[in-house]
């Protein structure tokens, strides 16, 4: 049994409480990662704003147990899109170049 | 290219080797064109849910900006904090072409507002609403999103093996067999041309032929 938890921004994020998720507020990018690094066995997925996510980028690339899985969501400001950038950095690694969905936005 | 021994025994041993290198190279080039069917049609569906995710995100994200702006920020956090909401996550793994993806399975607990409605605002019924109908997406998009990830770290993975198998291993061990089996053939025929010089020059020891023909 695992539960999900939301980091980010408190204004991106305080609204989850209502759905049943954990809310943990960051201020700054490094303290999202302190963040995700202490509650990082507790959890199944990890939601993260765009706006902190870039910091995680290495811990995840470093991760070798399947879970907690973390994604990127966009918050209220600061949006990096770096959601749709992983999907296309998916389709690069595994086919070499980005052939499905291009430079279409 | 390393010393080999040009023996009968390394010859042998690099032809199986070859055959090996040769049968592993067609199942992993199978398992790359199997991972990359699953993969594209996998990171079609991941866009689309994560194109849909975000839209319902930023609109949710407006609704809860409109109740911020009917409700004070402490009554708005107050009746978010008391939910009874709880949901939890049981988490299973398929397995697609030996890539173990993450599956979820979730369960809400205590369903509805558990805020009273005295106190707060339509919009923000709204916006809670807007949020929970979201829930399964984003649990979706998390599952489907890692599963790209792996895959695609899987087929690069495997593409490296099979490209070193076709473009390294193989000829090498061609190469190596080519070169063993000449080494061989030359130590023959040169023993063959030695046996007959042999056979030649006892002939001529006991049959005396050059001083005959001499006269």
């Amino acid at each position: 049994m695992y539960k999900i938890a939301v980091v980010g921004d408190s204004d991106s994020i305080y609204g989850f409480a209502s759905v049943g998720f954990d809310t943990y507020p960051a201020r700054t990018e490094s303290d999202a990662l302190h963040k995700v690094k202490e509650i990082w066995s507790d959890y199944a997925i990890i939601y993260v704003t765009e706006s902190c996510y870039e910091a995680l980028t290495e811990e995840i690339d470093k991760k070798l147990t399947p879970l907690p899985v973390i994604t990127p969501i966009p918050g209220v400001k600061n949006n990096t899109g770096i959601g749709v950038a992983n999907v296309k950095k998916a389709v690069e690694v595994a086919v070499g170049s980005d052939i499905i969905f291009g430079n279409k936005e | 290219m390393a010393t080999i021994n040009p023996t009968r025994m390394e010859l042998t041993r690099f032809k199986k080797k070859l055959v090996t290198a040769r049968r592993g190279h067609k199942l992993l080039k199978d398992k790359r064109d199997g991972l990359m069917r699953e993969f594209l049609s996998m990171v079609r569906e991941n866009m689309k849910i994560r194109k849909r995710v975000e839209a319902a995100l930023n609109s949710s994200n407006q609704k809860f900006m409109f109740a911020r702006s009917t409700m004070s920020e402490q009554e708005v956090k107050a009746a978010l904090m008391a939910s009874g909401e709880e949901i939890t996550v049981e988490a299973d793994y398929a397995n697609i072409m030996s890539v173990d993806i993450p599956k979820f399975d979730y369960k809400t607990a205590a369903h509805g507002y558990s805020y009273g409605f005295a106190f707060t605002s339509g919009e923000l019924d709204e916006a809670v609403e807007s949020l929970s109908d979201l829930v399964d997406d984003m649990i979706k998009l998390s599952e489907i999103e890692e599963a790209c990830r792996l895959m695609s770290k899987e087929i690069e993975k495997t593409r490296r093996r099979v490209n070193a198998l076709e473009h390294v291993l193989i000829p090498q061990t061609e190469a190596n067999i080519k070169y063993i089996s000449m080494k061989l053939d030359e130590n023959e025929r040169s023993s063959q041309t030695r046996l007959m010089k042999v056979k030649d020059m006892m002939l001529e020891e006991a049959h005396h032929y050059k001083e005959r023909a001499n006269g």
